[in-house]
């Protein structure tokens, strides 16, 4: 298709929106059709808090980690929704599993927040890049960088723990039923969920739309896309180097490592921040 | 959904005596379901339908079922000469082709009371290592991405690639051979087709320790595969495990070591035992027979002479073609051969190779005529598959994909 096939992905868009939309006759049908909207637009809502320069954000509210946390948190709810309206089994199974490890991963990445809130003193993402002008927070609490890394896959379902959709496991598993368009916007809302990720972790940890080095002739706006690849590059990487977790295993390393190292992070921060007195003066 | 069974007041022991209707509590009991894993599953390796009784994630009763693949092999074979039905084989474990020509034509050479020249044996040995390669690649490969591993069925179908070119270059044909004939093999190697497989036999072991080193020691990959599906070696005789998946089980036995076809008693081999009988010792088990596979094709083609590749007796082997243009005898011979084929003396052989999956056995019974009477064979898989049940049951459904993975089944040779 096209020079070094680059009308591929148009092909395929063509290919998806002409498609027939397939409702499974057990199928609850409005529910069916809404999950994968709700997914989508969700991914997109996001997007709205991340300031990709200084003060560029589509909203640059002073509750922008909130605002990100509750709409990430709604995320789960698409997934729930098509496995259980497309009524099979499969798609249920898949449901279910990423039900819980949506939520229990969506803990630990509280945490993580938290202790980054702590040395910032805001919520408001832009003041978190702000923040970072002299150091990223990645090398101070690295610990807790790779910790959130660890966890954005497991929000994401990307391979190590892909279960809800694990192939061999599940044929497709929650959008198993799901074909057309209403399947394209599941990977659609996957991979704009993971894009979205890697831009939070860019703004969190990786200093946002900084520059480094002083190299500030180049607009914040490339940098950030820049920081944005590298941790995309990460997660392709991690998918091909590892295979998938069980699901057992994957809620014990949830609860069991990630939340104890990141609960007790958190007090070392406070404790920290609050005997050096670099304790940040909250806004009220 | 779930299958939710309301059980009625009466029925339900937590309900001491009879309520009245109207404070009755209403007990509602979840039941295990079961869900169909396959036949058009991904991680069901072809055909395989099995149904799983499961209690959430966890397997309660692993039912496969066999048969979708069932061609009717054995009985076709009845109504076929011995040299028509060399290509059924290739079709029955169509992963390690020339391993189950090797049990028929050793069946039929045993029957016939031939011996091959001793090059069509070096060739032959050769290939069935070559073959071994070839299906272990494939097995642990599909076991990773059955465990979720994307990369390695990338790399091993790579080097599945150049040894089907080998395939290719002595047969003709890349997967279905039909190479070995009885009282020898078709064809002799083209030239320069052993100092190929010399220089890829130099550069192999450095893909095998690229796969070694991406999954061996992987946390995820011992995670996931060891102490899953265990089988002690009482059990893996009990179930007539065979092959890898018996060694794997701690049980020292190959038929290349215990009953040498071939040239396997010329050339120097270990076999790789291992104590746990899991996944993780299965993978291992496989990993290091393909080292030693290496180790025999290299000794195979050292020691290699040139000299005839089938035996000099034309009631059994057709002349060649320019001996047949010239020649009456020939002429008549060729005709024979390829109409009536040749008669078999009255007799039963069961004769068995060590194929990668395990022991490939080929029951044969000869009424003296130009045809089998029956051909049983002995699939190695089937065994394999019925202990699912045992190996699965208490595990998780993940694991049971890894079982699955883990035993190398091909369902050509399970349904036959």
């Amino acid at each position: 298709m096209g020079p070094f096939g680059l009308w591929q992905p148009f092909a395929d868009a063509v290919k998806v929106f002409t498609k027939e939309t397939i409702i499974p006759a057990g199928a609850s049908r409005s529910l069916f059709l809404m999950a994968p909207m709700l997914t989508f637009i969700l991914a997109c809502l996001a997007w709205a808090v991340i300031p990709v320069n200084d003060g560029w954000a589509v909203a640059n509210i002073n509750v922008g980690i909130l605002y990100l946390f509750a709409i990430s948190s709604l995320g789960v709810y698409g997934i729930v929704i098509a496995g259980w309206a497309s009524n099979s089994k499969y798609a249920f199974l898949g449901a279910m599993r990423s039900a819980a490890q949506m939520v229990s991963y969506e803990v630990s990445i509280g945490f993580v927040l938290v202790s980054i809130m702590l040395c910032v003193g805001s919520l408001n993402l832009n003041d978190i890049v702000k923040a970072q002008s002299h150091v990223w927070f990645c090398f101070p609490m690295l610990p807790m960088f790779v910790v959130f890394l660890i966890s954005m896959l497991a929000e994401t379902n990307r391979a190590p723990f892909d279960l809800p959709e694990g192939e061999s496991e599940l044929v497709a598993g929650f959008f198993v039923e799901y074909s057309a368009m209403s399947f394209a916007l599941f990977y659609l809302g996957e991979y704009t969920n993971m894009i979205m990720m890697s831009a939070l972790a860019s703004v969190l940890f990786l200093g946002g739309w900084q520059a480094p080095l002083g190299l500030t002739f180049i607009p914040g706006i490339v940098w950030l896309f820049a920081k944005i690849c590298v941790v995309m590059f990460f997660f392709f990487w991690v998918r091909a180097t590892f295979p998938r977790y069980r699901y057992d295993q994957l809620m014990r390393l949830g609860w069991k490592v990630f939340l104890p190292l990141s609960l007790l992070w958190l007090v070392l921060t406070a404790f920290f921040l609050e005997f050096t007195g670099l304790l940040p003066a909250g806004p009220a | 959904m779930t299958g939710i069974i309301e059980k009625s007041p009466a029925v339900t022991t937590d309900v001491p005596g009879p309520l009245p209707a109207a404070t009755a509590t209403r007990t509602v009991q979840i039941d295990s379901h079961a869900i169909n894993f396959g036949p058009q599953h991904p991680a069901a390796h072809g055909v395989l339908r099995l149904v799983l009784e499961m209690d959430g994630e966890v397997v309660e009763r692993a039912d496969p079922h066999v048969g979708l693949l069932h061609r009717g092999t054995e009985k076709l074979i009845e109504s076929r000469t011995y040299t028509q039905n060399t290509p059924y084989f290739d079709r029955l474990d169509y992963v390690s082709p020339m391993c189950m020509e090797h049990a028929f034509v050793q069946a039929t050479e045993k029957l016939l009371s031939i011996t091959p020249p001793e090059r069509a044996l070096w060739i032959r040995t050769l290939y069935d290592e070559i073959t071994r390669i070839l299906n272990h690649l494939l097995n642990i490969t599909s076991f990773a991405m059955d465990v979720g591993a994307l990369t390695p069925p990338l790399w091993g179908y790579e080097e599945r690639e150049k040894l089907m070119e080998f395939y290719e270059a002595a047969s003709g044909a890349r997967l279905h051979a039909n190479y070995y004939r009885h009282g020898g093999v078709s064809r002799d190697l083209p030239a320069g087709l052993t100092d190929k497989i010399w220089a890829w036999s130099e550069a192999f072991p450095a893909f095998i320790d690229d796969l070694w080193n991406l999954l061996t020691e992987n946390r995820i990959w011992k995670q996931r595969t060891v102490d899953i599906g265990i089988m002690s070696a009482e059990q893996a005789l009990a179930w007539g495990f065979t092959g890898p998946n018996l060694r794997a089980s701690g049980v020292p036995w190959d038929l290349r070591k215990s009953q040498p076809y071939a040239m396997y008693e010329h050339v120097d081999f270990d076999v790789p035992i291992a104590r746990n009988g899991d996944c993780y010792d299965r993978y291992l088990v496989r990993m290091i027979e393909m080292r030693q596979s290496v180790r025999i094709i290299r000794q195979c083609i050292e020691k290699m002479k040139p000299g005839p590749v089938k035996i000099e007796d034309r009631k059994f082997t057709p002349p060649r073609r320019e001996e047949m243009k010239r020649s009456m005898e020939a002429l008549i011979h060729h005709f024979k051969l390829y109409t009536e084929g040749f008669h078999v003396p009255a007799g039963a052989t069961y004769t068995a190779v060590e194929s990668p999956k395990g022991e490939f056995g080929v029951y044969l019974v000869s009424d003296g005529t130009n045809k089998p009477y029956r051909c049983k064979i002995r699939p190695t898989g089937f065994s394999h598959l019925q202990a699912i049940e045992v190996m699965s049951k208490g595990h998780m459904l993940a694991d049971a994909v890894a079982i699955i993975g883990s035993i190398d089944l091909v369902f050509g040779e399970v349904d036959r």
